[in-house]
């Protein structure tokens, strides 16, 4: 095998691999390109609830208790879905109220109190601590392993020559560099997340490459080793049995769904790092996606490694590695090796800095600042302080979970060192999903709940350790305290069927839920209280006006305020919040001597960032005179606020409306504009068209005034005269009618009239004028009898119109063919002219578009004719169109036949004029 | 003896004016359009046109090009229904020596085109 002092050389070559990750992403980001910020990033960094317990605990644990392993990771999965409503709503609020941990939140939930920000904080040491260590040991066990291979000395005698003490020097450093380089606790570690999500995939690599090289190089394939174990009686392992397993598993389901939720390190990354809400979308599947692979080879490695070594004590938590060496595969060893150190390294790095964060902001600050004498001491190096003290309570906190290592013996497994430290952290649960859910959920009750449930915690699950450790006499175990058997602490009121760890969640949880729920009834929430819990769960309806929907009265100096900002921040960064501040509320810059109440929760928010919600409180309230509210007036001005956004929403729309009417307006104006100028040209058009006739009348009179000519001359020239003047006539027939239509004015005379008749009567009437040309006409009815609703005289005059247009185009015939279906009557008017060109045939229906139309030569007439009949053709509810049929040109119009029961009989009448 | 070249699309207004002229004793041609204008000048440059502005095909500005270009001694009076102050002077600037709208008095035109080509005669 390998050497030791390689693998120490791998292992530190992993760190310093990490160590250039986090550098090199903090480097990016600093040039503003935030690698991180990715859902998959995101995801990845979840995955940190994979840890060593995981990476080797599972394999143990389905190796003596079979599928049961599986509820670590059914509980995320089954609560996947249902993160977009608490997760989504948890992010929200910490991104608005500037949260930096648990604690933070819990605090800031139950009114900023310092007390339950403290009690939080420090369940989570006690609660977490051995979980950390539990990391240690799994490093220093795997390390071990490898060594033992070679042959030498089991165990390192000294702390000194301990691999394992230096590597939690190494990780305290990293932590301390990456973790703790802005003061601002919710400010995003790039580089530390960009490390872990590495890690997740190395580990998940690592351990897929231990599973395929067990199930299909070791074994055949998964058939096989399921075989070999049906041989050597393992079968119990992976089939569900006993009466209270599904009790059991129901518990711990619920344990882990809870843990995913509320430890720490997954409450550091979910939330305090997440960058986008919208990136949940993708880890609601990524995560348990992840969970899922990372299992696969988990009951097939434990079956591998009881059938292989069977009878040999090797300890089931360490088959995965056990394995590969047993197989001499030295190389695959370092990997697993390197896999398991990354699930360790990542879970300690995040955990430290989540913990030394409530350390920092939930215990020393609110102490320092309890006396003001300490206060005052600290007052201009507070931000060193506070940083220092988080560097140093990192250290510390590597270094006990090193020192509880060593010193407590280790008789249990991982698994339930985890399970263990799940439970604890299952007591937030209540505070916080009644806090976001439940605006009845008060700080009393929360305080209570969760003191309760760590009570019982310690009594059903830490009292026991205690015992097994030789700490305290074995008869506490078998008989109870004191003899009374009914308080024994795996068997509370005789419940000895259960497991010992969801008999230990069960006791915390329930009496937790009990004294949060009855409590927070009975007791009387205060205004900043209720004002917290109305903001945390309506978050959604607050997100855009939460400065002024935090309640607030008093007064505060703005020099005073400043300065306690720059106590923290430094004036530079300071003077360019404020300015940010008064910018983005329109107010002109440090014009005030008072900070009105949004710039004072401005500033808390920006604080509570710093040192957490509790302590930024009590700041706050140092440099604030503040005035206690009732809780009539937090109601009152919330609803306010609540108002003032329906208005403003009310105004939105309004505006919107209002700017659609002008737009409508201007259309509007536009489109009477365009009438006009349409009008404009009309009228100059009319007048052109007029001068025409009177031109000739005019030079004829004065000739004929004139002159004396011969007789026939005279005559001639009147008869023009007449004929110009009845031109003119007709023209202005014409543009009165139009105007009619046009506006609207025209009314049609409408009688039941049969227009087989009223077409014959039009034809006969122009007859002459095909005669004169020469040209042949041939009229189609396709029915006998239709009678229709239509005022006869105008529809002779379309059809007048568009013949006589016909005759004055047509080289050889006229074509008029009438028909009707059930619907319309239908007339085409054809002839076989040059036809007009396909560009002119939009503006045909125009008024004067042959006036206008300087290209072609100018017929006959007014130029109103087929404007005229296509107003008359609509106003009769039909249309009017032109074709071009069989090289014959063709207007065609219908008109809609409204209830006629005719049926039409084929009529075809046929007229030569030629 | 003096051509006039009497261009315009309405026949009855062609009429009246070959009437007129014809009596004050002047050579007369007629066109329809500015085509028809444009090969009556080719063959026989009149000494006056009287043209109308809105024809089909080549209208009356066209015409007055052509004359300005090739026969600039060619007198020219626009004889048109377009009597806005834009139109007349955008007529008069491309050249021709009189702008009379329609409908016009015969006397006075018949003055107008004596006193213009009296004064060529005089020059």
């Amino acid at each position: 095998m390998l050497s030791d002092s390689l693998i120490i050389l791998f292992t530190f070559g992993y760190l310093a691999l990490l160590f250039a990750i986090a550098w090199y992403t903090e480097r990016s980001a600093e040039k503003g390109r935030r690698l991180g910020q990715n859902p998959y990033v995101y995801a990845l960094s979840l995955a940190v609830y994979c840890t060593a317990w995981t990476y080797y605990g599972s394999v143990g644990q389905a190796a003596t208790h079979g599928l049961q392993f599986l509820t670590t990771y059914i509980g995320p999965t089954l609560i996947a879905p249902l993160w977009w409503v608490v997760m989504r709503k948890i992010i929200r609020i910490s991104k608005l109220q500037g949260i930096s941990s648990i604690a933070d939140f819990i605090s800031s939930r139950y009114g900023k109190n310092a007390t339950l920000g403290a009690i939080v904080a420090v369940f989570c040491l006690v609660g977490i601590i051995p979980y950390i260590s539990l990391q240690v040991k799994a490093i220093a066990n795997s390390f071990n392993i490898l060594h033992i291979s070679n042959q030498t000395e089991v165990m390192a005698s000294t702390v000194f020559r301990d691999t394992a003490f230096y590597l939690s020097l190494g990780l305290a450093f990293f932590t301390i560099l990456f973790g703790t380089r802005s003061i601002e606790a919710n400010a995003r570690h790039d580089g530390v997340v960009m490390t872990v999500a590495f890690e997740s995939l190395f580990k998940l690599f690592a351990f897929l490459a231990a599973g395929v090289f067990v199930t299909y190089f070791i074994f055949d394939g998964f058939a096989s080793i399921f075989d070999a174990v049906s041989e050597a009686g393992y079968e119990a392992l992976f089939t569900l049995r006993g009466e209270n397993r599904n009790f059991e598993w129901f518990w711990l389901s619920i344990l882990s769904m809870l843990a995913m939720l509320f430890l720490p390190r997954q409450f550091q990354l979910g939330v305090i790092e997440n960058t986008d809400e919208r990136h949940l979308d993708k880890a609601m599947w990524l995560f348990p996606l992840y969970l899922l692979l990372i299992n696969i080879f988990v009951l097939p490695i434990a079956l591998a490694g009881l059938t292989y070594f069977q009878g040999d004590t090797v300890n089931a938590d360490t088959f995965v590695l056990a394995l590969p060496i047993a197989k001499d595969q030295a190389w695959l060893a370092v990997v697993i090796y390197l896999g398991g150190f990354s699930a360790a390294t990542s879970m300690i790095i995040i955990s430290t800095i989540a913990l030394s964060t409530m350390v920092s902001n939930n215990l020393v600050m609110p102490l320092l600042l309890v006396s003001s004498r300490m206060q005052n001491k600290y007052q201009n190096r507070l931000s060193s302080l506070l940083l220092w003290s988080r560097r140093i309570s990192i250290l510390a906190i590597i270094l006990l979970a090193y020192m509880y290592y060593r010193v407590v013996v280790w008789d249990f497994s991982l698994v339930s060192i985890g399970l263990v430290s799940f439970v604890a952290i299952a007591q937030f649960a209540p505070a916080i999903l009644g806090g976001i859910f439940w605006k009845g959920g008060a700080r009393i009750g929360a305080i209570t709940g969760i003191s309760v449930g760590f009570v019982m915690w310690f009594y059903t699950l830490v009292l026991p350790t205690i015992v097994h450790g030789g700490f305290l006499p074995e008869g506490i175990l078998t008989d109870g305290p004191w003899g009374i058997s009914f308080l024994k602490p795996y068997a509370l009121f005789g419940f000895q069927d259960l497991d010992y760890v969801s008999h230990g969640l069960f006791f915390s949880l329930v009496p937790n839920i009990l004294a949060y729920i009855l409590l927070s009834i009975w007791t009387k929430q205060n205004s900043k209280e209720h004002n917290q819990a109305l903001v945390f769960v309506d978050i959604f309806k607050y997100s855009e006006t939460l400065d002024s929907s935090i309640v607030w009265k008093g007064k505060a100096y703005l020099p005073d305020l400043k300065a306690l900002l720059e106590n923290f921040l430094g004036v530079a960064e300071t003077k360019k919040l404020l300015d940010r501040f008064f910018l983005s509320m329109g107010k002109p810059i440090h014009g005030d001597l008072y900070a009105d109440p949004a710039l004072v929760n401005y500033s808390e928010r920006v604080l509570s960032g710093i040192i957490g919600a509790a302590s930024a409180r009590i700041m706050v309230a140092s440099v604030v005179k503040e005035e206690e509210i009732s809780l009539e007036e937090v109601l009152g001005i919330l609803k306010e606020t609540q108002e003032l956004k329906s208005l403003n929403d009310e105004l939105k729309s309004k505006s919107k409306q209002l700017r659609q009417a002008t737009r409508e307006l201007q259309s509007m104006n536009e489109a009477l504009r365009t009438n006009d100028l349409l009008k404009d040209e009309f009228i100059s058009t009319v007048t052109h068209e007029m001068k025409t006739p009177i031109t000739s009348i005019r030079a004829f009179s004065e000739i004929l005034l004139d002159d004396d000519l011969p007789e026939e001359e005279k005559k001639r020239f009147l008869g023009i005269i007449i004929q110009e003047t009845s031109r003119m006539t007709r023209l202005i027939d014409q543009v009165l009618d139009l105007e009619r239509f046009d506006s609207g004015r025209q009314e049609l005379n409408l009688e039941k009239v049969s227009v087989g008749i009223l077409i014959l009567e039009a034809c006969d009437s122009i007859g002459q004028v095909f005669k004169e040309r020469k040209l042949i006409f041939k009229i189609n009815l396709d029915f006998e009898e239709l009678f229709l609703l239509v005022d006869e005289d105008r529809i002779k005059q379309v059809i007048l119109n568009l013949l006589s247009n016909a005759a004055k185009f047509a080289k050889t015939k006229v074509v008029l063919a009438a028909a009707r279906d059930s619907h319309y009557l239908s007339v085409r008017v054809m002839d076989d002219g040059k036809g007009i060109p396909e560009e002119e045939i939009p503006y045909i229906f125009d008024k004067f578009f042959q006036a206008k139309n300087q290209t072609s030569k100018k017929p006959i007439g007014s130029g109103l004719g087929l404007a005229i009949s296509k107003k008359i053709i609509e106003y009769h509810g039909g249309e009017i169109e032109i074709q071009r049929i069989d090289g014959l040109t063709c207007f065609h119009f219908t008109i809609p036949i409204q209830s006629e029961t005719q049926n039409p009989k084929l009529n075809e009448k046929q007229t030569n004029y030629g | 003896m003096d051509k006039i070249l009497i261009v315009d699309d309405e026949p009855n207004i062609l009429l009246s004016l070959e009437f007129l002229f014809k009596k004050e004793g002047y050579r007369v041609f007629i066109a329809r359009d500015g085509e028809e204008a444009l090969a009556i000048i080719e063959e026989n440059v009149p000494t006056l046109i009287i043209l109308d502005i809105m024809m089909p095909k080549v209208d009356g500005y066209e015409v007055c090009n052509f004359l300005k270009e090739h026969h600039p001694e060619v007198k020219i009076i626009f004889l048109t229904a377009k009597g806005k102050q834009k139109d007349k002077e955008k007529g008069l600037g491309m050249g021709a020596d009189l702008y009379l709208t329609k409908p016009f008095s015969t006397k006075e035109l018949v003055a107008q085109v004596k006193q213009l080509l009296q004064v060529e005669t005089n020059n």
